[in-house]
């Protein structure tokens, strides 16, 4: 019984020179992160297409199972903005004579944390993988394109630029750039996620592509060529 | 009687009327086709300044009355190649549902052809 107090005084004295208690983590990702992203999966099912409506930026709750663990670290400390317009439908648009326009001035600015908090989100979110043993069932593995095909494909063919930018001047402003995926995004995520994106999420605005499991894992080749030499 | 009955069914069912469905495909919409065809509907949606082939004004009404009902619907849930347009407009058939599908096009004829659709 001793002991057991012991060890207890020993654990709340620990805590509060650390300023960590138990479930610190969880609160401070939940108190950094919570008010924007989703930390555990929507009830989808009952909420229908009004959740995409109340998002503010992407859910987070299978973090682990798609991003890069370096990446989300540095950007933590040092964010930049995903999504050129925002996050639609939130998205703040301007409506001018030449079209709709980004409002630079409502576009949300991601949070800069410190290195330290921002290891030890990352450390948190990275455990957050609901769908390991989905992403173990996908089979791509790295391969090559000639930039001059990849972008072929990607603009031409498939039309994945009306929203997504493959470099800073080619592409849209509605869906995040994806010059940056290949050190972002975990490459087995990108290819299951091009294969079925309402696996993911059944709110996207990223309709599922119409293509086969080969023509996936070039356009996930193309998003590596573009990536690598940036 | 039967008049003022029949009418207010008509009125009831008819998929152009406002009520929930409207309120819904204006709110799908929003969510799926003002990213490239603007949030009035006029085509110039924040992508289309950088898009090779500009997406098409949903407030014109002579090019949308040529379209059909069932063009529209088709448009939207295989995409444009499905109608030989543009791959740019892709299918959304997998994302909504058909009744979702429905309730753009209803949406897609208050915003071309109803007065002040675009608002």
């Amino acid at each position: 019984m001793q002991i057991k107090y012991l060890s207890t005084l020993m654990a709340l004295c620990l805590s509060f020179i650390t300023g960590y208690s138990h479930g610190a983590p969880a609160d401070k990702v939940a108190e950094l992160c919570g008010s924007c992203h989703a930390l555990e999966r929507p009830d989808y099912e009952a909420q229908g297409r009004e959740e995409r409506f109340s998002r503010k930026a992407p859910p987070l709750y299978f973090a682990g199972n798609k991003y890069r663990q370096e990446w989300l670290a540095a950007f933590l400390q040092a964010p930049y903005p995903l999504y050129p317009s925002g996050y639609f439908p939130e998205s703040k648009l301007q409506d001018t004579a030449d079209g709709d326009i980004p409002n630079e001035n409502d576009l949300v600015t991601h949070l800069q944390l410190s290195e330290s908090d921002a290891s030890e989100v990352t450390d948190y979110l990275m455990n957050l993988q609901p769908y390991t043993e989905m992403l173990s069932q996908d089979n791509y593995s790295e391969g090559k394109v000639s930039l001059r095909m990849g972008t072929l494909d990607f603009r031409k063919f498939k039309g994945c630029d009306a929203c997504h930018q493959d470099s800073e001047d080619n592409g849209g402003f509605s869906g995040p750039i994806l010059y940056d995926a290949w050190s972002r995004l975990q490459p087995h995520y990108i290819s299951a996620f091009l294969k079925n994106p309402l696996q993911w999420d059944p709110n996207t605005i990223m309709p599922v592509p119409q293509m086969n499991e080969q023509a996936v894992h070039k356009l996930v080749d193309y998003l590596k060529a573009i990536g690598e030499t940036e | 009687m039967r008049a003022v009955i029949a009418i207010t069914l008509f009125t009831l069912l008819s998929p152009l009327s406002h009520g929930a469905d409207d309120n819904q495909g204006k709110r799908l919409y929003t969510m799926y086709c003002t990213q490239c065809h603007g949030v009035h509907g006029n085509g110039l949606g924040v992508n289309s300044s950088r898009m090779s082939v500009q997406p098409r004004s949903h407030i014109e009404r002579e090019e949308m009355m040529a379209r059909s009902d069932e063009e529209l619907f088709k448009v939207i849930q295989q995409g444009g190649k499905s109608i030989d347009k543009s791959n740019l407009m892709p299918a959304w058939g997998d994302n909504l549902n058909e009744e979702e599908i429905s309730a753009l096009v209803a949406h897609l004829r208050q915003l071309c052809c109803e007065e002040n659709g675009n608002e």
